[in-house]
């Protein structure tokens, strides 16, 4: 930001006379220029700025603000004749739900099965990227594939693979010897196969482009580093881990607060791995119905938007927990000894 | 940052004959076994999406087909052609109203980010850096999380179930904001846009002759991802679209997979229909959207 703004026009005509002569259209035009010259200096910033603020409290802000009004009103589509506010009866409702705490754990579960192994995976690939390689470019792009495919396209075609009959899945287990055709593998019967046909989903859309982001850190790792490491006798595994996660520290910080946001608010996979999608319980026995999609059947199927917004209220505060403490918990293991 | 191993003086590593050793791994060319590895998340990256094409292409029967059915059908526009004229589900609007969507989300998130990352980067103004610090905090809030009374707000508007009320809240991202800040600030010299001051250029004019011009990579880039988030977006068009006759068509695609009898190779192709768009960007604009994810990375 520069300091050193020079006034290119300096308000000489300010305090001058308006009809000080002949030269009046002269004057004015002066005038008129002048203003303008100061309204741009100083108003001028606020105005570019504005459209973004605006746009931003009106359809950001506002809403984020109003779902606290809401989740204390009585708020039902189908029922407007209820008593207007509600106090506290909604959370205090979420503390005796049981679908609540059953999509909490879920969202756990498949939070756990798709982040670890998504940015464990993501450093692997990030370090095969990260060598010279031909076509360099072209690999790069290839990784970044299932980021620009919609989730909804996607979803489609895992559900598909993890269909208990003809599964692509079932059929390459088999082949490892699990499962198999005699005994094929439900993947939509219980918690823990369902989770991680989710997880996989997960994993697939993400790996790559967190690798990308490893990368990017990896390339402003000092070489001398490197040198150091290699007459100390490390070898390429123990560099990775010794020397490249330390360095590249604020980038899985960073990534791992990105899947904390993202996955505890998982919605469009589980909302479409389940048969029949529109009922949005997550399974006949809601095995993996999430948060994020509880939130849309109270609110949008049962009607309740009251209720709904407290429950965002909560995944809110589980949110900023859960970042909160994975960013404590990545600072100590990543940073080495400090 | 902390540097857990403290390099040696350069000397130490001078005296040891550079190998292969002493590289660091952005130098060292790869083994076969890297490419190997690489090769096998390709497969893995590009094969769902192969697989979708191939049944896209087929009749009912590709689909249970074990070994996997791996060569395309020639039943692409039988497919299409289905999707297509499938009573109430509008496919063929949908995309034109993804089209519709993205295009006007992206041009401004453009306009009006380049605009506000400029001011932030380049002029002074009283309350800049709180506000900047503003924009910074609302990056991390997730605007999920406001769902519910959004889509109040957009009833009290008027607006559930038109295009408008999906295309309004991405009018601008903070995203945005930060990511034209820092590009404005490392690239545009403060003395280009103080000669142009001297020859009485106003702020837009300065503007449009030199920063924009300047920033048309990082208008890439944006644009790209910006479109991409856009066009991808399923929960927010389900909540206010579904059931109209304007579905974007992600909301179009969950609607050909819902019923008691789903025929996949139809809700294949409409999935594939929609990702060719996308497809054809990321290989036009790839590097672009490397760069940007890449820079992100280092900025942030």
């Amino acid at each position: 930001m520069s300091t050193t703004r020079a006034a290119p026009t300096p308000p000489a005509h300010r305090s001058a006379p308006r009809r000080a002569g002949g030269s009046g259209a002269d004057e004015r035009r002066l005038n008129w220029r002048n203003r303008l010259y100061r309204f741009d200096m100083r108003y001028m910033p606020y105005l570019m700025i504005a459209p973004f603020f605006l746009l931003f409290a009106v359809f950001g802000l506002f809403p984020l603000l109003f779902n606290a009004v809401v989740s204390l009103r009585n708020y039902r589509l189908d029922d407007p004749t209820l008593p207007y506010w509600a106090g506290f009866a909604n959370f205090t409702k979420l503390f005796g739900d049981e679908y609540f705490w059953n999509a909490l754990y879920n969202t756990f579960g498949i939070f756990l099965l798709s982040s670890v192994p998504q940015l464990l995976l993501a450093l692997v690939v990030a370090s095969l990227l990260n060598r010279k390689l031909r076509a360099q470019t072209w690999w790069r792009v290839g990784v970044l594939l299932p980021y620009i495919t919609p989730i909804v396209a996607s979803t489609m075609v895992f559900s598909v693979f993890f269909s208990r009959e003809f599964g692509m899945a079932n059929w390459v287990l088999g082949l490892l010897g699990i499962g198999g055709p005699d005994d094929p593998i439900d993947w939509r019967a219980d918690k823990l196969h369902s989770w991680i046909a989710i997880a996989t989903m997960v994993n697939w859309k993400w790996i790559g482009y967190n690798a990308l982001l490893y990368l990017a850190a990896m390339q402003s790792i000092p070489r001398d580093v490197y040198e150091a490491a290699a007459i100390d006798g490390a070898g390429p595994w123990k560099q990775l881990w010794r020397i490249t996660v330390p360095m590249i520290q604020p980038v899985v910080v960073f990534t791992v607060i990105l899947s904390t946001i993202g996955g505890l608010q998982l919605f469009t996979e589980p909302m479409l791995f389940d048969q029949n999608a529109q009922n949005a319980t997550g399974g006949p026995n809601r095995e993996w119905q999430t948060i994020a999609q509880l939130i849309y059947k109270v609110g949008w199927k049962d009607l309740n938007l009251g209720y709904a917004a407290a429950m965002s209220w909560a995944l809110f505060l589980i949110i900023l927990i859960v970042a909160g403490i994975n960013f404590w918990a990545t600072n100590r293991l990543s940073g080495g000894r400090r | 940052m902390t540097a857990v191993a403290p390099p040696r003086t350069p000397v130490a590593a001078a005296r040891r004959r550079p190998g292969a050793m002493a590289r660091a791994p952005q130098d060292s060319p790869a083994g076969v076994w890297t490419y190997v590895f690489l090769a096998l998340t390709m497969l893995f990256a590009a094969f769902p999406l192969y697989w979708m094409f191939v049944i896209a292409t087929s009749n009912d029967e590709a689909l249970a087909k074990l070994p996997p059915a791996v060569i395309p059908g020639d039943r692409f526009m039988t497919n299409v052609n289905e999707v297509f004229s499938l009573q109430d589900v509008y496919f063929a609007a949908s995309l034109v109203n993804s089209v519709i969507v993205s295009s006007v989300v992206t041009a401004s998130v453009l306009f009006f980010c380049s605009l506000a990352g400029f001011a932030f980067a380049k002029l002074r103004f009283k309350g800049s850096n709180a506000l900047m610090v503003f924009v910074v905090l609302t990056l991390t809030v997730p605007n999920q999380l406001g769902i519910v009374a959004l889509y109040i707000v957009m009833g009290k508007l008027g607006w559930n179930g038109t295009l408008l009320a999906v295309i309004a809240p991405g009018l601008v991202t903070a995203f945005g904001v930060f990511y034209m800040r820092q590009f404005i600030v490392n690239t545009v010299p403060d003395e280009l846009i103080e000669s142009a001051r001297v020859d009485g250029a106003t702020t837009m004019r300065v503007y449009a002759n030199i920063v924009l011009p300047a920033i048309r990579p990082a208008l890439a880039v944006l644009g790209l991802l910006s479109f991409v988030a856009t066009w991808n977006e399923f929960q927010w068009p389900l909540i206010t679209l579904s059931g109209t006759d304007f579905p974007t068509s992600m909301v179009a695609i969950s609607d050909l997979a819902s019923g008691n009898y789903v025929i996949y190779r139809r809700v294949l192709a409409g999935a594939f229909l929609a990702t060719i768009p996308l497809l054809v960007m990321l290989f036009i604009g790839g590097r672009q959207i490397v760069r940007g994810i890449m820079e992100g990375a280092v900025k942030s």
